[in-house]
């Protein structure tokens, strides 16, 4: 049965995709944005992800959270198309689909920001942005027209400190990269939009600014996917945190279940004693 | 859109004005960006220092003379920047040039009397294949282009010697005048060059004023229109220099010649097309986009093969035409046309101009700064009578310090932000 609304602080042990309590019936993905139902992923002999259940809700910001080598690239890879999954089904919006290329994920309004942003350093910001689905009238590139559409998206988005738009992305600064790679997926009109570690290589006020980003996009009602292993970050602008162990979805919920104690000890063990957790490592 | 009062200033501000606008140019040239600056001033230096060693090299015949002969250089030098780039290189261009000069002389002249508008196509578009030939070689086989590119460069020298000495004719394959003999030494009319020089300014100045206003209009940020008025003053007074020195008599007293030989109109087409489609089209754009991160270009959708293969086609046949003005310039081909050396200069004309060796920076133009330096160097060192090894180490001299101006420069551009 699937629980009441998040806000329930009844429902803190309850995690809304049991496939292991006790009433034996799914919750239906059908509310949700994007649903993963037992997600597996082998290499060869390397178990990669064991059966991950996750839950992204539209307009909220979903932290997954875990240790190195937890397996939280390797989700993100087989939601945006990288990776097709060895077992499991996806659901969007209720609807099963099948997500096998980069090109699927496109279409459904999934973007994805990797850690390594996938920026041209030799292209302003404008041609960053638009790159590989350019504005053409006549076969000619539309300068005006990219750059107008570029000024607006970094203003929407509340992006102040990048002075022209016309600037190479190699002068720029980390945050300032990591905010023109955020819009560049923003401006898309994706629905989902997916961040691999956006804050990892950044300073104190360029953290800030990239977590203002994603408060953005979640208001104006994209759904976000923040892998992080910043807890900091993750209970600065999570709704919901998943907590991944060794490949397996060891925990997820709305944020306000978890703190950092527990949020630490599932992601170095695998299981908390402090909250009580339906699902045991197996 | 018009510009409204209550845009944010940070993100929508319009134009500072001419004297703050050159303030910042100022700041950029100081920190090091300032492109061309440096080699255009070089340029001027070296016309000066040749002048007054000997007031020839300034006469409208050897001006002509230096316009042919940075042809092979600047038209190779273009090539080679579709593949710098990409961060390939093309070593074989200079013997595909000497190709395609043997092969337009053969097919025209020397034995099979083809036409000339079926020859010399023909020929480029054959060079243009064997340049796309190593390109494939190198996506699909995953090869570095630079060892591709090395063996064609001893692999098609054999083929140029071959074709030639086939021939019977000792080593060379005349011109017997005819469109291949009239690309360099024919000329437009004087009114034609005149008309040719006010219709490419004319356009040129239409096209910069009404994106100055188009840009205006839409509410971006604009620069003073005194840059564009700065621009076009500029190209009128280099129409005009250029009108008058090739609409002088370079003939003598007795055989008048007057008027721009056809090879500058065919490299100017080679300039603005080239310049085109990497400026104004997405193909240049996903280029530039290869060359600065072929990984981001390859997520983006972009088809990096594709463009990868075009480069080494644009290559080729920049390598085609090259060799048809070659071969008009010499008045035949030869079986020891130095192609190694071309295509090294060919390069070194790319990054004297401004090329970055390793991908993603460059503009058709700098070919042309460089092969105009290049050319200067060796015209000049001919009249003042340097010896053929002190041209040799004063070209080696040129193109470190010019590629070390560059470097330093860059790293205070980086530095400096």
């Amino acid at each position: 049965m699937s629980s009441a609304p998040e806000s329930s602080p009844a429902a803190a042990a309850e995690t809304s995709h049991s496939r292991n309590d006790d009433s034996g019936v799914d919750a239906s993905p059908s509310q949700y944005l994007l649903s993963l139902r037992g997600i597996s992923k082998s290499f060869g002999p390397v178990q990669a992800l064991q059966n991950v259940d996750l839950d992204v809700p539209a307009g909220q910001v979903t932290a997954i959270i875990g240790d190195n080598g937890a397996g939280k690239s390797t989700l993100i890879k087989s939601i945006s198309g990288i990776w097709s999954p060895s077992s499991g089904q996806m659901f969007w919006n209720g609807k099963e689909v099948q997500i096998h290329t980069p090109h699927d994920a496109t279409v459904l309004g999934i973007a994805t920001v990797y850690q390594d942003l996938a920026l041209c350093d030799n292209l302003d910001i404008v041609e960053n942005m638009f790159l590989g689905v350019e504005e053409t009238k006549f076969g000619v590139l539309d300068e005006i027209k990219m750059e107008l559409a570029t000024v607006k998206v970094l203003k929407e988005l509340a992006v102040t400190t990048v002075k022209s738009v016309r600037q190479k992305v190699g002068s720029l600064s980390g945050g300032q990269r990591q905010a023109v790679a955020v819009a560049r997926a923003a401006m898309r009109e994706s629905k989902l939009v997916i961040l691999d570690e956006p804050t990892a290589a950044l300073g104190v006020s360029q953290t800030a600014q990239v977590l203002g980003l994603i408060k953005v996009l979640a208001s104006r009602g994209v759904s976000v996917i923040v892998i992080s292993h910043n807890l900091t970050d993750v209970f600065e602008v999570a709704d919901r945190i998943a907590v991944m162990y060794l490949g397996t979805m060891v925990s997820s919920g709305p944020a306000s279940n978890y703190d950092t104690a527990s949020a630490v000890e599932m992601i170095t063990t695998g299981s908390s004693s402090r909250v009580a957790s339906p699902y045991s490592l197996t | 859109m018009s510009l409204s009062q209550e845009e944010e200033p940070s993100l929508v501000v319009t134009s500072a004005g001419g004297r703050n606008e050159l303030v910042t140019m100022l700041k950029r040239f100081k920190s090091g960006d300032s492109g061309l600056i440096p080699v255009l001033i070089g340029l001027v230096c070296m016309v000066l220092y040749f002048y007054f060693k000997n007031h020839v090299f300034l006469e409208v015949v050897n001006i002509n003379n230096l316009f042919i002969q940075a042809t092979i250089f600047i038209l190779l030098g273009m090539g080679e920047i579709w593949l710098l780039l990409l961060g390939e290189i093309d070593l074989s261009l200079g013997y595909l040039a000497g190709i395609a000069a043997a092969l337009s002389a053969i097919l025209v002249d020397v034995q099979y009397h083809w036409p000339w508008y079926l020859a010399l196509p023909g020929a480029v578009l054959l060079i243009t294949a064997l340049g796309l030939f190593s390109g494939v070689l190198v996506v699909f086989l995953k090869l570095p282009s630079f060892i591709v590119t090395l063996a064609g460069l001893l692999g098609w020298e054999g083929v140029m010697i071959f074709i030639i000495d086939r021939q019977n004719t000792g080593g060379t394959v005349a011109v017997h005048g005819g469109v291949l003999n009239d690309l360099v030494n024919a000329q437009l009319t004087v009114v034609a060059t005149w008309a040719l020089i006010i219709v490419m300014v004319g356009l040129a100045s239409f096209l910069m004023m009404r994106s100055y206003y188009n840009r205006r209009k839409s509410g971006l940020v604009y620069r003073s229109i005194y840059f564009t008025i700065a621009k076009i003053g500029g190209l009128v007074i280099g129409g005009f220099l250029l009108g008058l020195v090739f609409n002088s008599n370079r003939g003598g007293a007795f055989i008048v010649q007057r008027g721009m030989p056809f090879a500058i109109p065919i490299d100017m087409a080679m300039l603005l097309a080239g310049t085109y489609i990497l400026t104004k089209t997405r193909t240049g754009r996903y280029m530039y986009a290869i060359g600065g991160n072929k990984e981001a270009a390859r997520r983006a959708g972009i088809n990096v093969n594709r463009y990868r293969l075009l480069a080494f086609a644009f290559g080729g046949f920049s390598a085609g035409v090259a060799g048809l003005l070659y071969c008009s310039e010499l008045g035949g081909a030869n079986d020891s046309i130095p192609g190694g050396n071309f295509v090294l200069y060919a390069v070194a004309a790319a990054v004297i101009g401004g090329t970055s060796l390793v991908g993603g920076r460059g503009k058709m133009i700098h070919a042309v700064i460089g092969g105009l330096l290049i050319a200067i160097i060796y015209n000049g060192m001919a009249l003042i009578n340097m010896s053929t090894a002190t041209q040799y180490i004063a070209i080696a001299v040129v193109l470190l310090a010019a590629v070390t101006v560059d470097s330093l420069a860059r790293r205070g551009v980086v530095a400096g932000t």
